[in-house]
């Protein structure tokens, strides 16, 4: 009987913890969906739903254009991590070179830089290459990544050396042996970096904030920013609302269906960063 | 002639692991390390990027040590973490420990509570600052129905880097679950379950079974925390802009202010650069706490 009740309180308990953290977003995409001077008073069930939030946030900003500018950056990004990632962690796994050990520690010790050192320099180096207010701002110094490096060293670590000769015996390049043989191999390692990578650009919101002036250039979550904290919105809740629902829902909706995925990769970066 | 080739196919074996590396070597070369001694040279520095930089030796360091507002904004920030920190670990720990067992849809409680993680930290702020509302917002109207007062959340100086704290944790919270949730799995059942047999209360098989076999986790999720923490900036810059009264003024809002309001790359430099040292002092010091602990 005790045991029972404990049961009971437990799942109470967890449902109040799981609605705490569910209820505030389907708050959030209700009341941009709700009359602006109804929305103080919204509780659970719709008030007289309308997308007049929506249209008007159309009307003030260009919502879809940011949208297409992340897709493309988080896309190359992710691309280029996964390729260059590999690469590096192939001849660190894989190749003898001089100077290997040191390179690998090296991009340990880069790991454990904290950003806020190469910030200013990095923006000054966009300056003076004369990227600020192009993409490539944001997309090549995201190219590579020390986490993924270490994430693809381990992986091809695993696979056995006899797969890379034979390989080699039959003429392949090592370009070929990394993309075509030992790929297939790995695809665990490339899921899990591409959706944190994927993840990080498209909710990534100091650098685009840093590099990107132009309104038509920005990505989605330094639009909604710019947008929440400027007079444009003319403190209109349900308008910034609509466009933060906007800025979650491609999220929300591969979170929903990739969620295992999501939940692996989160943890295991954690666990070996 | 065939020594030759032998010769060339040799020194093409060497220089190709150089080649595959080569784009992280640009990489590194352009983006960390000319950025890191680049910094360096910044601090000696004062420079708007547009006029010549202009040689002022140490002064951006006797102007940091004086600069007020910038202590303020590193005592907010460590305010900030003193909250956040120990707030998280007790309600990660919590949500996990009662996680870890045979529960139904646990999956789907496992997957409400990492919900926002994945979500843009600008989506969660927006959406907080309505809830934090002082006429409107969810907290105070369910305060008001429980028949107690209005709370300024993000008006009071005195709360609102509470506030802003409180929201990171629920913000990040579910990550801290699922390392924990890894750590609880790997105390064998049969350790309860001797304890079990021994007579031993629900608390004290979490005290002496449950916490000393995650005590790596706990050290890993201060570390990110911390290293997290410090790096607080959006939430502030949408919420309260630093407000009220420089309340919730983060180091790195600062930082962002002075470099990119007022393009005083040099200070800013060194600004980054003191603040960078800082944190990786602070890492250092939590290593050593708990490897001293063991």
């Amino acid at each position: 009987m005790k045991m029972k009740l404990n049961k009971i309180i437990l799942y109470i308990f967890l449902t109040a913890a799981a609605l705490s953290f569910l209820y505030p977003f389907y708050w959030m995409i209700l009341a941009s969906l709700t009359p602006e001077a109804e929305i103080g008073n919204l509780g659970l069930l719709p008030q007289g739903l309308t997308l007049d939030n929506y249209t008007q946030m159309f009307g003030k900003i260009p919502i879809w254009r940011s949208l297409l500018n992340s897709g493309i950056v988080a896309s190359l990004s992710t691309l280029g991590v996964i390729v260059f990632g590999s690469m590096t962690g192939y001849a660190l796994a894989k190749l003898y070179f001089k100077g290997r050990e040191f390179l690998f520690l090296f991009i340990i010790f880069t790991m454990t830089l904290p950003f806020q050192i190469t910030l200013i320099p990095n923006y000054i180096l966009m300056v003076k290459f004369g990227w600020v207010d192009t993409m490539a701002a944001l997309v090549i110094p995201a190219l590579n990544s020390a986490f993924a490096i270490l994430l693809f060293r381990q992986a091809f670590k695993s696979i056995p050396d006899d797969l890379i000769h034979a390989a080699r015996v039959d003429g392949c390049g090592e370009l070929r042996i990394i993309f075509q043989i030992l790929w297939p191999n790995i695809i665990p390692t490339i899921i899990t970096v591409g959706i944190i990578t994927f993840m990080n650009s498209w909710n990534d919101v100091l650098w685009p904030l840093i590099v990107i002036r132009e309104e038509q250039l920005m990505t989605m979550p330094q639009l909604v920013t710019l947008f929440a904290v400027g007079g444009r919105a003319e403190a209109q809740l349900g308008v910034k609302l609509a466009s933060a629902v906007l800025l979650a829902l491609p999220i929300i909706i591969a979170y929903s269906i990739f969620q295992k995925y999501f939940i692996q990769s989160m943890a295991s970066s954690g666990l070996k960063g | 002639m065939p020594e030759k080739t032998k010769q060339n196919k040799s020194f093409r074996n060497r220089v190709k692991p150089y080649l595959v590396v080569s784009p992280y070597l640009v990489h590194l070369l352009l983006f960390i390390l000319f950025p890191v001694v680049f910094s360096i040279v910044l601090t000696f520095h004062k420079w708007n990027i547009i006029a010549p930089m202009e040689f002022i030796g140490v002064d951006n360091f006797v102007r940091l040590l004086e600069d007020r507002l910038f202590w303020k904004a590193l005592l907010n920030t460590f305010q900030f973490l003193l909250v956040h920190i120990p707030l998280q670990i007790i309600v990660a720990l919590a949500l996990a420990y009662f996680l870890n067992r045979q529960l139904f849809a646990r999956g789907f409680f496992r997957a409400s509570f990492f919900m926002p993680v994945v979500i843009s930290g600008v989506v969660v702020t927006v959406l907080w600052q309505q809830l934090y509302g002082l006429e409107t917002g969810l907290f105070n109207r369910i305060l008001i129905h429980l028949g107690f007062g209005r709370v300024e959340w993000i008006s009071d100086p005195g709360i609102a880097m509470i506030s802003i704290a409180i929201m990171a944790t629920w913000k990040n919270v579910g990550l801290y679950v699922i390392l924990f949730l890894v750590g609880l799995q790997s105390v064998p059942s049969s350790y309860y379950e001797a304890a079990e047999v021994e007579g031993a209360t629900a608390w004290q098989q979490f005290r002496y079974i449950t916490l000393p076999a995650i005590n790596p986790t706990v050290f890993m999720v201060v570390i990110l925390s911390t290293i997290g923490g410090f790096s607080l900036f959006i939430e502030p810059y949408i919420m309260t802009d630093g407000g009220p009264l420089n309340s919730t003024l983060s180091a790195m809002l600062y930082i962002y202010k002075q470099a990119f309001g007022y393009y005083h790359m040099g200070y800013s430099a060194t600004l980054g650069l003191f603040f960078a040292l800082l944190i990786m002092i602070v890492v250092v010091i939590q290593k050593y706490a708990v490897e001293a602990k063991e």
